[in-house]
């Protein structure tokens, strides 16, 4: 009688109208439906494509950088003029003097004040530390003169990149014309040479952006992720335990319950001034020292660690533990042989979710001076240091140009580490899952 | 220990809440020593929860509250100087779903054992773990796989470690919560042929919402109806001339 | 009574078997009963459909034997539904045998009838007959309505039949000893007697059953016996 398209149609009666227009009406709903799926997936994902592929694009200039070779002369009464052979000394010499005499015999006619200082300008003012090291592991080479690769500065080393386009008035340039004259000279006789970055990432923060690097920051971040990995994994994972498994089911274990919920709600900056007022004033905890942030992100982490692992460990069907006493095992034998083993991988994955959460933050450690200039990599849990965030923030207020590329490379490298933190505890937890 | 005809397991007054809800009413029953006894009912009547007190695994249960005494060879298990850990090595528990742990077939036996202290060598442990497997007739099945994962075996198997696992640390008595309810008719009769065998050695408490199966293995069975003990006898006579009317009623599958 | 199975089929199969049972007690009753009339009213007729009739009830008794083990095999019964069963398949078997005695006692009425000259009466027969009948009847009864008080009363009536078939036996003896042409009625009357009294005796067996099935246990004391017959001799005279 009808005849139904190619939909699957389960009996073999002839249908009414009305039930093919209802079929009809059905499969177009869920095609609609898979429609909008789709189309969110491909709006999320193209969001988040387009974000990431202009933070790489954006980076890849701060990877490399442009070096200069300069003839330079190791003159023995600048470096070490009483023979010393000592290290301090040799330490302290003025090595970007040697470098500025270098620039002054490549271009003699450069005279006026203001055209030298150009001159100076064309390496970066921290070029002296590349002599000095060469002199420190080639102690021998004092007296002789040797060519040297020096970094540009920032402005040179832009303009190489094309960031700064050469063909603009010099008014709207950065780089003066003489300046311009002077690279070429360099570039014409191969002297001019691009090399990777190490500087980003063996460096420190410095106001030249050409010197400034990630490895106050990145340290300092791994000191913090580590103190607030020590501190709240174990507290939460006990605190959880406890409520979950021992404690009896009262009023009170209710009320700590809700607490614990709500904690996880509060605004960061709030434990930020939290870690400011106890740590920092009453305890008398160091300024800017990952040990502070590492405590301050750790009360923040720890709701979060405790919710994950009294769902996990909930989530343990109560057969496993009953053949556990049944056997004779004590409670803590039945916690730590049989139950927290298997609650393993959703503990693990609370508390990757809660690290990678405190990697990340900003607004707490603000308030605890980890937002501070610091320049030397952190030593241990109690010398200054900054985080990776607070780093990329505080690049991206710096109004120099050549800062733009260094924050989107520093965004890249945040993102790496945490990749790298949530690999491990990937890692970790793959071990402990076990299927049952 | 052979007790013949001797009491190994009794109760007195024995009444358990839930909250306010009573669950049972005063139960006194005494269960014979090397015999399995059967503890028959329907859904809510309070076996598994009597079953429970035996081993005192009502303790873990929250709001759960157990008065009256339950005197395993004259020793009150309720008693406070009563180690629970020590008690539940002397009777042993196998479950209605089969529960390996989620180990080797080796460790799940070698875990008892392990925990208190049993076997002071590794020959040692491995003569317990064959004797318990061998006991429960599983070794042939599984001496050449002890190391694969206890829940690789089937439903019968499973059970059956489950039963090695609980006579690994050589219990005096074993409460069997309606274990062969999740399997099928035969691997519930090597089971019960199992019972059969085990009882020369160990005293054997089992619920059962199978009244043949209650039949066919227990010497003794109690018939419970809401919360009380309402016959309890040979279990002959129990199927074929009980004296109470309640009792009729329920095992012929009448109403009231 | 107890109440009902939750599963009323089984109620069903139960209340069957126990109809097929009671249809069997009441078809023997009447061979019995047609058997004593024919002899007495002289009626050979009746007698062939008596035989004949004999047949349905060993149909009967097949059919029920069927039943109860199917009922056996697919219900597992156990305590009171269990001794039911039996009973029944028991009680069956007897009352079979009883159609049996009863047919028998047709056949020999039938030659009775059919070789004398004058018709006797025989008072102690007819009396003796008539209170099996009625023992039979009551421990029919007995088994519908479940009465074991009632079954245990036929028991002891049973003594009574066994006196009567005593004294009938020597009064059959002395008749035979008066003539020849006696012997061969006297002869067939003895066996018509002998099978009344086994009658009788069936009852008491079937009043055990019906006991049997409401206590679980057959009765404790012996039943009582009175029949001499056995070790009767004639007198001597």
């Amino acid at each position: 009688m009808t005849d139904t398209s190619t939909s699957m149609s389960v009996s073999a009666a002839p249908k009414s109208p009305e039930k093919i227009a209802r079929l009809k009406a059905r499969y177009r709903a869920e095609r609609r439906f898979r429609f909008y799926g789709r189309a969110a997936i491909a709006i999320a994902a193209g969001i988040l494509i387009f974000l990431l592929s202009s933070i790489v694009y954006n980076s890849i200039p701060a990877f490399t950088q442009n070096f200069v070779e300069l003839d330079i002369e190791l003159a023995q009464d600048v470096i070490d003029p009483n023979f010393s052979k000592d290290a301090e000394i040799i330490f302290a010499a003025d090595w970007q003097g040697l470098i500025k005499t270098s620039l002054r015999r490549e271009f003699p006619e450069v005279n006026s004040r203001a055209d030298k200082r150009e001159l100076y300008d064309l390496v970066s003012s921290g070029a002296g530390d590349w002599v000095r090291d060469f002199v420190l592991d080639n102690p021998q080479a004092i007296g002789s003169m040797v060519r040297l690769a020096v970094p540009t500065s920032d402005d040179i080393d832009l303009l190489i990149k094309g960031l700064i386009d050469r063909n603009l008035p010099e008014s709207d340039r950065l780089v003066s014309n003489k300046e311009l004259g002077w690279l070429d000279h360099y570039t014409a006789r191969g002297r001019v040479h691009t090399q990777f970055a190490w500087v980003l990432f063996t460096s420190g923060d410095s106001r030249e952006p050409e010197m400034a690097g990630l490895s106050g920051a990145f340290v300092g971040s791994l000191l913090t992720i580590l103190v607030t990995l020590a501190v709240s994994f174990p507290i939460g994972v006990m605190a959880a335990i406890y409520l979950e498994e021992l404690a009896p089911k009262n009023r009170i274990t209710g009320i700590i319950e809700v607490n614990i919920n709500n904690l996880a709600a509060v605004p960061s900056i709030v434990f930020g001034l939290l870690g400011l007022a106890v740590f920092i004033s009453f305890f008398q905890m160091p300024r800017s020292a990952p040990l502070v942030g590492g405590l301050v992100l750790s009360l923040m982490t720890l709701p979060t660690i405790i919710i994950a692992t009294r769902a996990s460990l909930a989530s343990i069907p109560p057969s496993i533990r009953e053949a556990a006493l049944g056997v004779g095992a004590s409670r803590l034998q039945v916690i730590f042989h049989h139950v927290l083993p298997l609650a393993m991988p959703g503990i693990l994955t609370g508390t990757i979710i809660g690290l990678a959460q405190a990697a990340g933050e900003t607004a707490p450690l603000l308030m605890i001076g980890m937002m501070a200039f610091i320049v030397d990599t952190p030593t241990d849990i109690t010398s200054k240091a900054t985080v990776l965030p607070a780093q990329i923030y505080m690049w991206a207020n710096n109004p120099e140009r050549a800062f733009l590329p260094k924050t989107s490379a520093a965004i890249v490298v945040l993102l790496l580490f945490l990749l790298s933190v949530n690999a491990t505890a990937i890692y970790f937890r793959k071990k402990f899952e076990k299927r049952w | 220990m052979n007790y013949e005809n001797e009491n190994k397991i009794q109760s007195s007054g024995v009444q358990v809440y839930y909250g306010e809800n009573r669950a049972l009413h005063g139960i006194d029953l005494n269960i014979g020593a090397n015999e399995v006894t059967a503890l028959i009912g329907p859904s809510g009547c309070g076996k598994s929860t009597f079953l429970r007190c035996i081993n005192r695994m009502n303790d873990v249960i929250d709001g759960c509250r157990v008065e009256g005494s339950v005197f395993i060879d004259g020793d009150n298990i309720y008693a406070d100087h009563m180690d629970v850990v020590e008690l539940r090595a002397r009777v042993g528990m196998v479950f209605q779903k089969p529960n390996p742990f989620p180990k080797s077939v080796y460790d799940n036996v070698a875990y008892g054992p392990r925990i208190h202290g049993l076997a002071p060598t590794k020959e040692a442990l491995d003569h317990m773990v064959e004797t318990s497997l061998k006991r429960a007739g599983l070794w042939q099945e599984v001496h050449d796989r002890l190391s694969d994962s206890g829940s690789s075996l089937s439903g019968g198997q499973q059970q059956r470690l489950c039963i090695a696992r609980a006579i690994a640390v050589n219990p005096e008595v074993v409460l069997m919560d309606e274990p062969c309810s999740a399997l099928d008719p035969i691997a519930t009769a090597v089971i019960e042929e199992l019972i059969e065998e085990l009882k020369s050695e160990y005293t054997i408490v089992i619920v059962t919402h199978s009244m043949q199966q209650a039949s066919r293995v227990s010497q003794k069975t109690a018939y419970f109806h809401l919360g009380n003990v309402v016959e309890f006898g040979d279990t002959k006579q129990i199927f074929s001339n009980p004296k109470n009317s309640q009792t009729e009623a329920y095992i012929s599958g009448r109403i009231g | 009574m107890a109440s009902g199975h939750i599963v009323a089929s089984f109620d069903e199969d139960l209340g069957e078997l126990n109809t097929m049972l009671t249809r069997l007690g009441g078809l023997a009753e009447k061979q019995f009963a047609d058997a004593m009339d024919a002899l007495e009213r002289r009626d050979i007729q009746n007698i062939d459909e008596i035989i004949a009739r004999d047949a349905e009830l060993d149909e009967m008794e097949f059919n029920l034997n069927e039943r109860g083990i199917e009922i056996i095999a697919l219900r597992a019964p156990v305590a009171r539904d269990l001794r039911r069963v039996i009973v029944t398949i028991k009680v069956a078997a007897v009352l079979e045998r009883i159609g049996d005695y009863a047919k028998n006692i047709a056949k020999r009425s039938r030659v009775i009838i059919e070789h004398e000259n004058s018709k006797s009466e025989n008072v102690s027969l007819a009396r003796m007959a008539a209170l099996v009948q009625q023992m039979l009847n009551q421990v029919l009864d007995a088994y519908v309505s479940g009465d074991a008080d009632l079954a245990m009363d036929v028991r002891d009536r049973d003594m009574e039949v066994d006196r009567l078939h005593t004294s009938l036996f020597g009064e059959i003896l002395a008749s035979m000893s008066e003539g020849p042409n006696q012997v061969s009625a006297g002869s067939h009357l003895l066996f018509i007697a002998k099978n009344i009294e086994r009658i009788g005796d069936h009852t008491t067996g079937i009043a055990e059953q019906i006991f049997f099935l409401k206590h679980g246990r057959y009765p404790s004391d012996e039943r009582p016996k009175a029949d001499k017959s056995s070790v009767s001799a004639l007198e001597q005279s």
